[in-house]
């Protein structure tokens, strides 16, 4: 007998995933530490359960010239967060009238991640440089912690390479050093990861501001694929 | 016998006595109705002079089509417009408030409002209804900075990309973007390519059908194409099912006059106004 689509299960099966779940940002993110900056790292894929909504998102987020986050969990959330630290921050650097210390604003993230943990996905890392303390990597993890790491990694795809980085990390990685650092560990991530892909986006943050590189999929440091 | 009348102070707060008559429906097989969604096909990209936008003509009930001709493409500003996907009353009212906030706001600073501050407005308000409001967007115009076409979900996030497809039947329309799209297009080409891109949805999409919608935004104007193409014609009859006159024969005949028993003749009497 020829299937009819007649019951609303059926359609509810057609029902498109959008609809329904959250879009989210399953995720590779990284930043790590060096003498005189920060290097940030992040994947490409937005996903909507099994569609990739976005194959070249950039997910390295400016909050101000000396400060990104890297987002990972509810793209809707993190992006709504952004850009309310970002609004106090420029509101802040007005008042300061110089530029905001990384601390701040990952004491900003932190106090609404926190605030808001129960209705919030949301895991960021809050990376920069300021006159101060120079290079310096914070970690906001799901609960709205806050603390400083030498390096940091998050998202779903970090599970997998969590051996990869304490292996591999060494104190006092020169740019580029940390540079291949953030790439291998990326790559890695992104190879083991089905919700993490596309292309690696870059960033090295110094007293000169931001550098930005784009990493293509095929231009990947590669590993072991069998 | 003695009426009495009992005065009812009404109380303050919620009133919850629906609630278990609700549970004990929905128990029974009879639960509360869903909102209406509407399965779709929407696609927006840039091309050499602009932006174009897309959408197909069919809006969903359930299983039932409620509107084979519906219009999907929504007006935000002179040099913004819209094509919306998911609940059609909520993707109705938001463009309707963004529209009149985005005049406002014209009104407010005398410049042409940018593609940014619309998605800006439509993402906050989105987000702060937590995915309650069921609008996807693809947001389309041109303005100051150039042209823009941005994807926005119902919770509140938006990409901003070359081209984006939504609805339903945007992995059908997305195929075809991907495969066809090139930067700087000519209009001829770009139109061709959102009609295949449509016409992936109502053709492989259950939900989406009917016709292509096209809108059309330079730097000179916008301009709304619809349809563009009637994708599907309603088919002619080709027989007549009508039996010729006297195909039943008549047996026999009787007519029965309505006998008229009495009369009554009622003048009607001019009312006079009441102007009390």
């Amino acid at each position: 007998m020829a299937c009819m689509m007649s019951n609303m299960s059926t359609l509810d099966a057609l029902s498109p995933d959008w609809l329904t779940s959250e879009h989210s940002t399953g995720t590779s993110i990284m930043a790590v530490e060096f003498d005189g900056g920060v290097v940030i790292g992040a994947d490409s894929r937005t996903s909507t359960g099994a569609y990739v909504a976005n194959r070249v998102t950039d997910k390295l987020t400016k909050i101000t010239n000396h400060i990104y986050c890297c987002r990972s969990g509810s793209a809707a959330d993190t992006q709504a967060i952004a850009d309310i630290v970002n609004y106090h921050l420029e509101f802040h650097e007005v008042q300061l009238g110089e530029a905001p210390l990384v601390k701040t604003a990952a004491s900003v993230f932190q106090e609404l991640c926190y605030n808001y943990r129960d209705q919030l996905t949301a895991g960021i890392i809050c990376a920069g440089w300021d006159r101060r303390h120079g290079g310096q990597v914070f970690n906001i993890p799901l609960g709205g912690m806050c603390v400083r790491q030498p390096f940091a990694i998050g998202g779903s795809g970090s599970t997998y390479v969590f051996g990869f980085v304490d292996s591999n990390f060494k104190q006092g990685m020169n740019q580029d050093e940390c540079v291949q650092f953030v790439l291998k560990t990326l790559a890695l991530a992104m190879s083991r990861d089905g919700s993490s892909g596309g292309v690696v986006r870059l960033g090295i943050i110094t007293e000169d501001g931001i550098e930005r590189r784009t990493v293509l999929g095929n231009e990947l440091p590669r590993f072991y694929e069998g | 016998m003695a009426s009495t009348k009992v005065v009812n102070i009404p109380k303050g707060g919620f009133s919850f006595e629906n609630c278990q008559r609700n549970n004990f429906m929905a128990k029974q097989g009879f639960p509360a109705p869903k909102a209406v969604k509407t399965g779709t096909t929407i696609a927006g990209f840039i091309f050499k002079d602009g932006v174009i936008l897309g959408a197909d003509t069919r809006a969903t009930e359930g299983n039932i089509v409620a509107d084979k001709n519906c219009f999907k493409l929504h007006y935000m500003a002179p040099n913004i417009y819209c094509a919306g996907a998911g609940t059609a009353a909520d993707l109705e009212m938001t463009t309707l408030q963004m529209s009149s906030q985005l005049e406002l706001h014209r009104l407010n600073t005398g410049r042409q409002v940018k593609v940014a501050t619309a998605t800006r407005l439509l993402k906050q308000m989105l987000f702060r209804y937590q995915g309650h409001i069921g609008a996807a967007l693809v947001l389309g115009g041109i303005d100051s900075s150039g042209p823009h076409v941005c994807c926005i979900y119902p919770h509140g996030s938006t990409d901003s990309l070359p081209f984006v497809a939504m609805g339903s039947g945007s992995l059908a329309a997305m195929a075809f973007l991907e495969s066809g799209w090139k930067p700087d297009m000519e209009l001829a080409e770009a139109k061709v390519l959102m009609r295949n891109a449509i016409c992936g949805g109502i053709f492989n999409d259950l939900m989406s059908g009917s016709h292509v919608d096209l809108c059309i935004i330079t730097r000179e104007k916008a301009e709304m194409i619809r349809p563009f193409e009637v994708a599907n014609v309603k088919g002619e009859r080709q027989g007549s099912y009508r039996y010729p006159l006297g195909c039943t024969a008549t047996l026999s005949t009787r007519v029965i006059p309505i006998e008229i028993e009495s009369t009554v003749v009622r003048p009607v009497a001019e009312e006079s106004m009441d102007t009390a």
